[in-house]
């Protein structure tokens, strides 16, 4: 009962597939014409980066392009990489404790919209803490959703981590205070809250998130990070839900999850470069160990596809 | 930056009125604005790259003419041909006349399957059908679980077994055809369009239980990547149609036009909350609207063309959306309201409304009302409300047939409408936030405040409409008037 797919679309896009090296291969030694352009525009809008950003960042490389004369696709491309590689500078160091709250457990907070992999992460971050060693408490902070806390006991379980939760429809608030004052009687090193997801124009559940960031950062807890989870097929409302998020709840770092895809995730650039927000980690998977650091030149390499060859 | 496509038009075009016809540099010129308006919705650049072209086409050599500025005549093309690819008529889901009618459900990580599916669920049951539901998840940690909870809050039975997949979503249609089910809805677990393995699993899925509509659900707060995964779910599976879902944030939704390009399906329908009821048949129009961040400003003029002579149309729209404010003027405004037709379609037509606006009760004897009170003011209370006093109050509540706190009624929103219209004039003066005055005026179902009120009854506290208007954020509208606050219903109606 389906047409098939409309065969000028697939021919549409196939300029759009090839890399963008090859397109700016035909660069050729001049220097680089409104077809360069085009194409090196296209390459960061067809990533997520965004049109404002996407224009800013070509505007400074035109700059740099005719002051040191680059004739060269090659060139092009590494002043490009070097020029995104500067924007990504914020601090993505991963707070054990939270600074200068000596004595406290520390509270790891995962918040964002729905579906971006908030409760998945916390598996990843628990998996990896535990194999090092420490005493992890999850908190399941999703009260709303259906099933939530049962998805987060699952992940408890598979890396030997403590659950403490709370009935269905509970203040999500106490259930992290609960969480944070039994792993402070245990002495466990961390604990790792997950949040019920949430769209950021709602603005009495940002509310509701704020006043969960607050509880958790009483003694005997102290909000060590705040992760911001961004999914890597979000497109430019990524930069509003940094804003909102981070206008709520003091966000610390930003979690790149599904890069194991086919896209991008070009918006964190532009979370980081304009709002500066860090990218601290990366999703890469839906097993417990599919989670690395964030790696900023390798990122660019991918997001510009100079990683292809 | 300009907040709307109209605002950009209106900009570039100026000038062109009263040439005769478009010439190709004037086109480039507005087309160049209409590609970053949809780059920044998110649409996907080789889809903008393609609708500009076609936009190109129609456009150049066109009449302009006296109704229509030429912006407005690009936009109003641009508008028809986004709807063209939405889907012009909802899609009109036919019941198998064999039963029972199966519906797989497929789409990437978190896009909101399970959620679709137990909404669908309740759809089915609304259209009087008795759906079965398949939880085919068996990768993903609680997915089941998370479905049997849904599914019992509609009362609708789940089947699952553990193991494979396949073997289960087969099971679960033999069981519908025993059990008497005249839908199966399969729910499937997410997968990346490069996961070849899990493709095929889904393809294995769909060959076992044949479904007459497979669904790809798409998050509206997609990218780019809309289009590469489209198109690997649609040479998989041979896509139907398309659910759009988390349309309650503020994401312009341009994947929803990538997506619809790609497969040549319409998008089916629009789920916009977490909750069960949140979920609709899709409206291309107001998606595309939504996607060009205007109200369907373009039906709304050719709504006036019919009512005016030609000249004064575009200048009868202007006065709608802009509208200087005395109270003479609001009741003129309403008076042209009602001429034009449908008053709740006018409204709900106007840039940025929001669903409690729409559907507030705005009918012909509410305009009698308000006139009625306006007409019993004298000249000088009209144009001062300042001065009108409790006794004053009186007499116009008297003259007109309403009750005192009536008339106060009106002045307190004419009030507020001539500020939220004294801010859309001067575009970017704040907004009372959406939320606040609608969660007032539903206070009862809102909940605890604070944490935890997002379950039972009105949970989620923020009532639909309030959010889902996918406006730019910070914009005053005339969404903010609150027709139901300005109670003009008669006494004893
Ligand atoms: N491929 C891939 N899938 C991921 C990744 N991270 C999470 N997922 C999947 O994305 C889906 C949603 O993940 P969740 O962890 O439930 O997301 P969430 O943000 O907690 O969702 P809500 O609590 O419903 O808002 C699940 O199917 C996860 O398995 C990732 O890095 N790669
Ligand atoms: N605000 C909002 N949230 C939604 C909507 N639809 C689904 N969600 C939420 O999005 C998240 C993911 O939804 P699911 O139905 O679990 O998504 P899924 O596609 O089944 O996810 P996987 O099975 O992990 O691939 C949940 O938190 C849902 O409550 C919607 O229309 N609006
Ligand atoms: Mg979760
Ligand atoms: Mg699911």
């Amino acid at each position: 009962m389906q047409a098939p797919t409309p065969a000028t679309f697939s021919s549409g896009l196939a300029s759009s597939r090839r890399t963008l090296r090859d397109r700016l291969a035909s660069m050729n030694r001049r220097r680089p014409d409104e077809t360069t352009w085009e194409s090196l525009e296209e390459a960061l809008l067809g990533a997520d980066v965004g049109v404002t950003t996407t224009m800013a960042t070509l505007e400074r490389l035109r700059t740099t392009a005719a002051d040191q004369g680059i004739v060269d696709a090659d060139e092009l491309m590494h002043a490009l990489a070097e020029g995104m590689r500067a924007s990504l500078d914020a601090d993505r160091t991963l707070h054990a404790t939270a600074p200068e709250r000596e004595g406290t457990t520390p509270v790891w907070l995962f918040v964002g919209v729905n579906g971006v992999g908030k409760t998945t992460t916390i598996g990843k971050v628990g998996a990896r803490l535990s194999a090092q060693g420490q005493a992890v408490v999850m908190a399941a902070g999703d009260t709303f959703r259906a099933a939530a806390t049962d998805q987060l006991q699952t992940w408890a379980d598979r890396c030997g981590a403590e659950l403490i939760s709370g009935s269905s429809g509970a203040d999500p608030s106490s259930v992290v205070h609960d969480a944070v004052s039994a792993a402070a009687a245990r002495g466990a090193d961390v604990v790792l809250a997950d949040t019920a997801g949430r769209l950021q124009n709602r603005k009495n559940l940002m509310d509701e998130l704020a006043k969960v960031r607050r509880v958790a950062d009483r003694e005997p807890g102290a909000v060590a990070e705040t992760l911001l989870v961004i999914d890597a097929t979000t497109g430019q409302n990524g930069l509003s839900q940094a804003r909102a998020f981070a206008e709520a709840t003091d966000v610390t770092g930003v979690v790149l999850t599904k890069l194991d895809g086919s896209a991008k995730g070009g918006i964190v650039f532009a979370i980081e470069a304009e709002l500066g927000l860090p990218v601290k980690l990366v999703g890469l998977g839906e097993g417990p160990d599919d989670l690395v650091d964030f790696e900023p030149d390798s990122y660019i390499d991918a997001l510009l596809g100079v990683d292809a060859d | 930056m300009f907040d709307t496509l109209t605002d950009r038009l209106s900009g570039t075009l100026r000038g062109l009125r009263g040439r005769g016809r478009m010439r190709p540099a004037d086109v480039d010129e507005a087309l160049a604005e209409i590609r970053l308006a949809l780059l920044e919705a998110d649409v996907n650049v080789a889809v903008v790259r393609r609708f500009v072209e076609r936009v190109r086409e129609r456009s150049i050599g066109g009449e302009v003419t006296a109704s229509l500025t030429p912006g407005q005549q690009v936009t109003k093309i641009v508008n028809d041909e986004l709807i063209d690819i939405l889907g012009t008529s909802p899609l009109d889901v036919q019941f198998a006349s064999k039963p029972p009618t199966v519906v797989l459900l497929a789409g990437l990580q978190g896009s909101g399957k399970t959620t679709a599916a137990a909404k669908l669920a309740q759809w089915c049951k609304s259209q009087g059908r008795n759906p079965l539901l398949v939880g085919a998840d068996l990768q993903r940690p609680a997915a089941v679980e998370q479905l049997r909870t849904l599914a019992r809050s509609i009362d609708v039975e789940v089947w699952s077994e553990a193991g494979d997949p396949v073997d289960c979503a087969a099971g679960g249609l033999s069981h519908a055809q025993q059990a008497g089910r005249d839908v199966l809805i399969v729910d499937t677990a997410g997968r990346l369009a490069v996961d070849a393995e899990l493709m095929t699993e889904v393809a294995r899925i769909s060959d076992a239980v044949e479904p007459h509509y497979t669904f790809l659900v798409v998050d509206a707060m997609v990218g780019q990547d809309a289009v590469a995964t489209a198109e690997t779910f649609h040479a998989t599976l041979e896509v139907d149609g398309i659910i759009l879902t988390k349309l309650d944030g503020d994401a312009r939704g341009g994947a929803a036009l990538s997506v619809a390009e790609v497969v040549g399906r319409p998008v089916a329908f629009a789920s916009v909350g977490e909750k069960i009821d949140d979920f609709e048949q899709f409206h291309p129009d107001r998606m595309a609207s939504r996607i060009l961040g205007m109200g369907d400003v373009m039906t709304l003029i050719e709504k006036a063309e019919r009512v005016y002579e030609q000249e004064e149309a575009e200048a009868a729209a202007q006065r709608l959306v802009e509208g200087t404010f005395t109270l003479d003027d609001f009741v003129d405004q309403l008076r042209q309201l009602r001429k034009m037709g449908n008053l709740q379609s006018i409204v709900s037509m106007m840039p940025g409304v929001s669903d409690q606006v729409r559907n507030a009760e705005i009918d012909d004897d509410r305009i009698t009302t308000a006139e009625a009170i306006v007409l019993s003011m004298t000249p000088a209370e009209r144009v001062s409300p300042e001065i009108i006093d409790a006794s004053r109050r009186a007499r116009i509540a008297a003259g007109s047939g309403t009750s005192s706190a009536q008339v106060s009624n009106l002045l307190k929103q004419f009030t507020q409408m001539r500020k939220m219209m004294g801010g859309m004039m001067g575009l970017g003066s704040k907004r009372r936030p959406a939320g606040r005055k609608a969660a007032r005026k539903r206070g009862k179902s809102t909940g605890r405040a604070g944490g935890g009120s997002r379950t039972g009854g009105g949970g989620r506290a923020t009532p639909k409409g309030a959010s889902r208007t996918g406006k730019p954020a910070g914009k005053p509208s005339v969404a903010d008037i609150d027709w139901d606050a300005l109670d003009l219903k008669l006494p004893g109606r």
